[in-house]
């Protein structure tokens, strides 16, 4: 019936635009929402994925993001709030064959479907999800989200929230993600180049993109998406790459045990050298954990790019692996013989 | 020598093993029960334990039951109450006393009658030394001490060997009942495979059992009990639960589909998943859940993906899925939910049966939310109407709820088992051709097409947002969303076409119909069979589709002048029907997590019919 997916299933000799992969619906995002640029992005880099129009799904939960679907002229299924990596885990065992993408927002991902998000990473279930994370419940109106700073005052919390916020990066990587990377709407290229990282990527993807929100949190990742304060912000990723960043990438990150600092490499006191060379294939979590937690430090720049990627077996594989297996040592099904199993006997 | 002890032929008898939750009572009775119908006799069985695994030991609320009701005869029920009570402690006892038969046998197990024992049953003085037992028949037999003392020399230790009591319990039932050893030994020698040393002493244990009975003094009588003359063929003894595994994957063989499960563990319908887990040679695809709601939306992606997708539960999961319910529901996909009624709410009684579902399976969702409701009426029925919900789903695009309950999934009976090419034939549809697609066309039953991811050419996108009709664009269109609403209100009446009429057992009209729907049937059918030996015209009808109703459901109850229906809720199809059909209905309902006793029934069919015997 399904066969076990490989990824050459999924190639096409076909030539795809991007406007294959656009729908006539209309697109209703605010004007000026950072949504518009992910959908370019991804309908950009989609014809260079090497997959089929008809083997892609989109599934979503519910907000602004998770009308994402609609606008991709591929299989999709726009669903219920935070359920996404749920049924896009219920499609991919089912036809391993699909290319499977969960578009969804950091409440409907890290709030109502926390739980659906932590067991699809821990399982490693080949599906790509892709987290618009503004910081904000847009499609309710503007109140503080999961993601949203402690004290942010929203209309849910005139007075500031007394709440932490998850980092999305660290949650992912506790949960078992294979791939975990952050990207920025306003570097569609950048984005683009993540986004078929996670394609090519066998496991489950994790893509945070800072996604801002002009209408209800307008300016909540100007910092880092800014030209003027972007370089001096973010430091972005490359593997085997020393660790610079700043306007005149004279700053870098040294490692002092399993203590990260800031450096300056034009003083004399230390060299690019000296710098923290990023691995994004380390086995170990511990660096990419401690990556993911620059965030929370004073004055450490935002990481941008691959964090982490490593190789593990998926759930889906597994999955029919055991089928497979049972089938083997079992022989095939036969609904008779089971049937007439166990205890019977004959009234004549 | 022991003297020739006297046999005596019975035609039904109703047996209750009890004792602590870790004496192994489940596993008497199942065994009981499967050399039983390997006899030929018909039976039903009643398994009744505490939500607790290892319940505190000794005490009352702790005591584990199975309840075995079989004959030379047709029968119906597990049986209102025992004749013979076999009693692994004071407890057991204690809970058990006031359902037992008037001049009910005991057999208890003296051993377990000392001072803490009897403090922890809370017994002042020992019940074996006073009245307390007065007006039954009790057979004290020191079970523990005589299995000890057959395993005497044995390499277990004395816990252990006080495990093997439960076999020298069923031994003197089998002696005691005139039934062979063979397929208990079989069992042992199977199920200890690795541990020779409990081959052993289990076989040593049931075989001394056999023989107390043969030897002692105590025991004058043995019981014979003929076969059943069941019509011919080929049976087995079968659970609600495991016939609901089978008919999803007859389901899964006569559609074609590859069954695909999503599931979160949850008494009493636990089972289900753990028996399809075992069909995997069968391509069966089974998902333990993070939680209900990833159990049904996995099964969503899946039925999205095109499989035969189910997802089991019981009353508190019913309530966690109810959202995605709705989505399969406006994405028009084929989905079955099982539900396996417990007592509620809340999580009320989980290891107990109920009815109590009824009105949340019809209408528990946001919206106008119609889906079709179906009722299994005892454990094999199960099979049938798995493999019902499955084809209505399939034929209607569209989410099926199975009811079934914690006696039907739990209590067991003879099925006559159906060939495979007598099995109804489940027909698929997936679209594949372009031309002319759009995810919203209507068939003639109104269904959309099933269109898989994977297809080329038919990429399109369905979700929970209201869609135009047809073309399945996102619309807030006002007169669509009305035409939408008709529309799946319309599919779901459509199916009256695809179920069967219900039948009447007896007369088309007269005074009292005796209405049931769900597990209820074999209380009822006895009820009334008593009835009518009484001399009462009682007609009886069953309804096994809940949502629709059949066709003729008006008409059938409009014949008689009393409709009486029995339910374990407080009056939900009750409810319906007179909303429906504006026709006054008479209730009874006991909730006691357990199933009506047919007495109940049969008294209220005299209250309401009085004098009207034909005497």
């Amino acid at each position: 019936m399904i066969d076990n997916g490989t990824k050459e299933n999924l190639t096409t000799e076909i030539k795809y635009s991007s406007k294959d992969f656009a729908t006539s619906q209309d697109v209703r995002w605010c004007p000026g929402c950072g949504d518009y640029a992910i959908l370019a992005a991804m309908q950009r880099i989609a014809p260079e994925l090497g997959i089929k129009k008809e083997k892609m799904v989109w599934v979503s939960g519910i907000g602004c993001s998770s009308r994402f679907p609609y606008y991709m002229e591929t299989y999709g299924m726009h669903s219920i709030h935070g359920r996404a990596p749920a049924i896009a885990t219920g499609v991919k065992i089912n036809n391993p064959d699909l290319s499977v993408w969960v578009a969804t927002g950091d409440g409907d991902l890290l709030s109502i479907g926390g739980n659906h998000f932590i067991h699809a990473c821990r399982r490693n279930i080949d599906i790509n999800i892709l987290l618009f994370n503004n910081k904000i419940y847009g499609l309710t109106k503007g109140q503080y989200s999961p993601t949203s700073e402690k004290g942010k005052k929203t209309k849910s919390t005139p007075f500031g929230s007394v709440d932490f916020p998850f980092n999305p990066l660290s949650l992912s990587i506790g949960a078992g993600a294979s791939f975990i990377a952050r990207a920025l709407d306003r570097d569609p290229k950048h984005l683009q180049s993540i986004i078929k990282r996670a394609a090519a990527h066998k496991g489950t993807s994790f893509i945070e993109i800072y996604q801002n929100c002009n209408i209800f949190n307008d300016g909540a990742f100007e910092l880092y998406t800014e030209k003027e304060s972007k370089a001096d912000n973010t430091i972005m990723l490359e593997h085997g790459k020393p660790m610079v960043f700043g306007k005149n990438m004279d700053k870098g990150i040294v490692l002092d045990g399993l203590t990260p600092k800031i450096v300056r490499i034009d003083e004399g006191e230390f060299s690019v050298n000296d710098l923290w060379v990023h691995d994004e294939f380390d086995k170990s979590p511990a660096r990419a954990s401690l990556l993911a937690e620059f965030q929370e430090l004073e004055g450490f720049p935002h990481p941008v790019g691959v964090i982490r990627e490593i190789n593990k077996t998926t759930y889906d594989e597994e999955f029919h692996a055991q089928i497979n297996n049972v089938k083997k040592q079992k022989g095939e099904g036969d609904l008779k013989k089971l049937l007439f199993s166990g205890n019977i006997w004959t009234v004549n | 020598m022991p003297k020739e002890k006297e046999v005596q032929s019975l035609s039904e008898v109703t047996v209750r093993f009890a004792g602590d939750s870790g004496d192994g009572m489940q596993l008497t009775g199942s065994q009981f029960s499967d050399t039983t119908a390997l006899m030929g006799n018909d039976l039903s069985t009643l398994p009744d334990y505490p939500a607790e695994i290892r319940a505190p030991i000794g005490t009352v609320y702790g005591v584990s039951g199975f309840q075995l009701h079989f004959s030379s005869t047709d029968i119906h029920t597990p049986g209102d109450r025992p004749d013979v009570l076999v009693a692994m402690n004071p407890a057991a006892v204690k809970k058990n006393l006031s359902e037992l038969k008037p001049g009910a046998t005991i057999i208890v197990n003296t051993d377990a009658f000392d001072r803490k024992n009897l403090q922890l049953a809370k017994y002042e003085t020992n019940p074996l030394e006073d009245d307390s037992y007065e007006g039954f028949e009790v057979f004290p037999v020191p079970i523990a001490s005589l299995t000890a003392k057959a395993l005497e020399g044995s390499s277990l230790s004395p816990k252990e060997v006080s495990r093997c009591k439960n076999f020298f319990a069923l031994g003197l039932m089998y002696w005691l009942f005139d039934r062979p050893l063979d397929q208990t030994l079989n069992w042992i020698q199977r199920k200890f495979s690795k541990t020779p040393e409990f081959v052993d002493a289990n076989t040593k244990a049931l075989t001394a059992g056999y023989n107390y009975g043969e030897n002692t003094e105590i025991f004058n009588t043995r019981y014979s009990i003929e076969p059943a003359k069941l019509p011919k063929g080929t049976y087995r003894s079968i659970s609600g639960n495991e016939a609901t595994a089978l008919g999803f994957l007859a389901a899964s063989v006569k559609s074609g589909l590859p069954l695909f499960l999503g599931s979160y563990p949850i008494t009493p319908a636990t089972e289900i998943l753990q028996y399809l887990s075992n069909y995997k040679n069968f391509g069966v695809k089974t998902v333990q859940a993070e939680d209900e709601i990833a159990g049904i939306t996995s099964a969503i992606g899946a039925s999205f993906a095109g499989n035969l997708a189910i997802t089991t539960t019981s009353g508190p999961g019913l309530a966690l899925k109810t959202e995605a319910i709705g989505l399969a529901l406006m994405t028009e996909l084929p989905l079955v939910i099982i539900d396996v009624q417990r007592g509620g709410p809340s999580t009320g009684l989980p290891t107990k049966t109920e009815q109590a579902d009824l009105l949340q399976a019809i209408y528990g969702r946001n919206g106008e939310a119609p889906v079709a409701v179906l009722a299994a009426s005892t454990p094999s029925d199960c099979f049938t109407m798995a493999m019902e919900a499955s084809k209505l789903a399939i034929k209607y695009m569209s989410p099926v709820i199975l009811l079934t309950d914690g006696y039907l999934a739990n209590g067991s009976e003879p099925w006559k088992i159906p060939h495979v090419n007598e099995l109804p034939e489940i027909p698929v549809k997936f679209r594949t051709e372009k031309e002319g697609f759009a995810p919203y066309l209507r068939d003639e039953n109104l269904s959309r097409p099933w269109a898989k991811p994977g297809t080329p050419g038919l990429e399109h996108r369905i979700g929970g947002l209201e869609k135009a009709n047809i073309s399945g664009t996102v619309s807030y269109d006002p007169d669509n969303h009305d035409l939408m609403i008709n529309l799946r209100a319309q599919k779901v009446k459509n199916m009256v076409n695809d179920i069967p009429d219900l039948t009447v057992d007896g007369d088309m009209e007269g005074e009292l119909l005796v209405l049931g729907w769900g597990g209820t049937l074999g209380a009822i059918k006895e009820a009334v069979i008593k009835a009518r030996q009484a001399g009462y015209n009682v007609s009886q009808a069953h309804l096994k589709y809940l949502n629709p109703l059949p066709k003729n459901t008006e008409y059938v109850l409009k014949g008689f002048k009393n409709v009486l229906l029995p339910e374990i809720n407080l009056g939900q199809l009750a409810k319906i029907l007179r909303s429906e059909f504006l026709i006054p209905i008479k209730q009874l309902n006991i909730m006691r997590g357990l199933p009506f006793r047919v007495s109940d029934i049969e008294d209220k069919i005299k209250e309401i019919l009085g004098g009207k015997n034909n005497d």
